[in-house]
């Protein structure tokens, strides 16, 4: 009998020799006459044992890693397809405590299944939810996503019910469901993984919300860093047109698994502005324009892309829908912390020992995720600071690790939750370079649509760098204070309204670094993206 | 990637001009033809789209990803984002200008490579980060980045 030997194709795992493993396996079996399955599966994301090769016994899935490809040979001698012992042996995959010690609601199946085999979605309670829609009432649909507590997981919390409800009262012609693939955070990866490790989950998310809210088209706008999540998704979309449930009608299309319902979806791909992530920009980039915000209002729930009532949501957001409808809105809710409910994908990112995607109920605290889990920074230095929730989270020093994960805790601290990114940095961290650098990335990525973040953040460098020269630096510090004012008041979106939590953090928690003496004066923004940047 | 070629890229813009929104996947399927907006192609895309040339530049020039330029044989992106530099992503591009002898942004003399920054990978838990020509690299020391550049550039 064939035994299935189970190799990521994750970009992550990709980017550690994954495809060299995949093929070493393969030409090892067969030159051994070796009857194997291969399957290319997600990542279980637990990447510093990556490539992660899983083989399937009677007793379940064993996994080894890291398998480099000069392992393979050994691994067949040993008897891994029998789940014999290896030095690169870890057990039982379920029972890593790094997995087992995880509440998998959205990523139940990440990393179990063959992405882009239907069949297994189905077989790992894929479908489910839809079926349940069904047969529902979109009121009772977004009473039901309303219920779970279910807020957006790009970052700013929204409670996803309302929004929802927003578009189902509008009437129009048309609607659609926009996802929101754009993970630009540094620190972050939780949507990539499930666009190549569980895309016909996002599908199936998607195509709840357009029953919801009665759309008929679908975009998912994914960023151009991933190319091989485009393909992933660009290849599960025509799976789920061709195919249906027990040989119906399609997953997508005309006759949405044969109930009547129009359902369309297409992946656009981004092209490397990180203000398409917010979600005006993205609308108008989808549009086919500069990737500039709009006014709010109008809302885009009601008048959103090409001025037709929109609901975009994050990638995880729409992710998590489906076992919502399948389980019910209590189960989910369950989880959680005070108005944070149900589960958190914390990426842990950066200087850090074991790092990977955790998904825990809310309300865990730093410390226990980048310790508990994460097992300290890689480098094996003292930690020194944290960023949560990307280029515009604040920066918090150890003192702070006991925030819990929790919208609410967070904001308390001036920090922010984010898309769940925690990025370690280890004691060699220059909060001030930090700092400057926010500055820099704010400007170099300004849509320019509004003056307070294009102008603001070009001199915020210079302030930031004559503190750093430590010229006149009390004045330019209470200069700097000012202008992070201005901008958290005066933008127009969250790029030059949250840059200065970063900023101001890092001065708050590590004054030491704005108090040293000058070094060698450092470049300033590179000219080459003055050129392109005609405004700076 | 092929040389410039009119009536390709004529074909191109045919084939996606009735999407909703096509400006962006035309643009797509330019440069990845051709490895860039030639300039030629402006006008083209703009008439196809009933679009000024103004508007048209005005998106090339938005987004980081569009060239103006042919871009070397083989393109290196480097993540200089926080995460990336928490794993010492500077000391890795100042090690790699030095090696080339070209900045962030620029093509080797003899065409072989582009080295552009990008914020983001978002293959964060294996810092530095690195993509060479499409494929993912994780954990790149100064050591495997030469690695890269080298048997990239044997390869041609």
């Amino acid at each position: 009998m064939s035994v299935r030997v189970y190799v990521p194709r994750d970009s992550a795992a990709l980017s550690v020799g994954a495809e060299g493993v995949a093929r070493a396996i393969a030409s090892e079996a067969s030159s051994r006459r070796l009857d194997i399955t291969l399957v290319r599966n997600g990542s279980r994301g637990m990447f510093w044992l990556e490539p992660l090769v899983e083989v399937e016994t009677p007793s379940g899935r064993v996994a080894y890693g890291p398998v480099t490809r000069e392992a393979v040979a050994g691994l067949f001698d040993a008897g891994f397809l029998e789940g014999k012992p290896h030095a690169l042996s870890l057990g039982p995959t379920e029972e890593i405590p790094y997995l087992k010690q995880q509440e998998r609601l959205t990523f139940a199946r990440c990393g179990i299944v063959d992405p882009l085999s239907l069949t297994d979605y189905i077989a790992h309670g894929g479908y489910r939810g839809l079926q349940r829609a069904l047969s529902m009432t979109p009121e009772d649909i977004v009473a039901m996503v309303t219920n779970s507590g279910l807020r957006g997981r790009g970052g700013a919390g929204f409670p996803t019910g309302i929004k929802w409800k927003t578009v189902l009262g509008a009437s129009s012609d048309q609607k659609y469901i926009c996802c929101n693939a754009d993970e630009g955070d540094s620190g972050t990866y939780a949507d990539r993984m499930i666009m190549e490790g569980d895309p016909f989950l996002l599908i199936e998310g998607m195509t709840i919300a357009a029953i919801a809210v009665g759309a008929t088209q679908g975009y998912i706008y994914c960023r151009s860093e991933y190319p091989h999540a485009f393909r992933t998704l660009q290849r599960a979309i025509a799976i789920a047109y061709e195919n249906g449930y027990l040989g119906e009608s399609g997953y997508l299309g005309a006759n949405v698994a044969g109930s009547g319902k129009r359902f369309d979806l297409e992946v656009r791909l981004g092209a490397g502005a990180y203000i398409c992530g917010e979600e005006t920009s993205m609308l108008e980039s989808l549009e086919g324009r500069r990737g500039q915000i709009r006014p709010k209002p109008p809302l885009p729930a009601l008048e959103g892309l090409f001025g037709k009532p929109t609901v975009v949501n994050n990638l995880i957001t729409l992710a998590t829908v489906p076992i919502i409808l399948d389980q019910g809105a209590e189960y989910y809710r369950d989880f959680g912390m005070g108005r944070s409910r149900g589960t958190i994908t914390i990426q842990l990112a950066g200087n850090i020992k074991h790092g990977g995607l955790v998904e825990k109920a809310f309300g865990i605290t730093l410390h226990d995720a980048i310790y508990g889990f994460g097992g300290g920074t890689a480098s094996g230095r003292p930690l020194r600071a944290v960023q949560v929730g990307g280029p515009l989270g604040a920066y918090f020093p150890a003192s702070l690790l006991d925030t819990p994960l929790d919208y609410e805790a967070f904001a308390s601290r001036k920090g922010m939750l984010g898309h769940g990114g925690i990025v370690v940095f280890d004691d060699t961290v220059d909060l001030a370079k930090q700092a400057r650098f926010a500055m820099e990335f704010c400007a170099i990525e300004s849509c320019g649509k509004c003056t307070p973040c294009r102008v603001g953040s070009t001199r915020g460098v210079e302030v930031i760098d004559r503190i750093i020269a430590n010229d006149n630096r009390t004045k330019h510090l209470e200069l700097l204070d000012d202008l992070c004012e201005l901008m958290t008041d005066g933008s127009l979106c969250a790029l030059g309204g949250l840059i200065p939590l970063p900023v101001m953090s890092a001065i708050r928690n590590f004054p030491e670094d704005f108090d040293k003496p000058a070094p060698a004066p450092p470049t300033l923004i590179d000219p080459q993206n003055r050129e392109t940047r005609p405004w700076h | 990637m092929q040389a410039w070629d009119a009536d390709r890229a004529q074909a191109r813009i045919r084939e996606l001009e009735r999407l909703p929104g096509a400006l962006l996947p035309i643009l797509h399927a330019l440069q990845e033809e051709f490895g860039y907006i030639h300039s030629d192609a402006l006008p083209m895309v703009a008439s196809a789209l009933n679009l000024s040339h103004a508007e048209v530049h005005g998106v090339i020039s938005f987004y980081h990803d569009f060239r103006h330029a042919p871009p070397g044989k083989h393109v290196l992106k480097i993540c200089r984002a926080e995460s990336c530099q928490s794993m010492g992503c500077d000391a890795l591009v100042q090690h790699v200008e030095k090696r080339l002898g070209v900045k962030l942004g620029e093509t080797t003399p003899d065409h072989s490579l582009t080295v552009e920054q990008v914020f983001c990978l978002g293959n964060c838990a294996l810092s530095p980060a690195v993509m060479l020509d499409g494929e993912p690299y994780g954990r790149v020391s100064p050591n495997v980045a030469d690695f890269l550049i080298d048997s990239s550039r044997r390869a041609q």
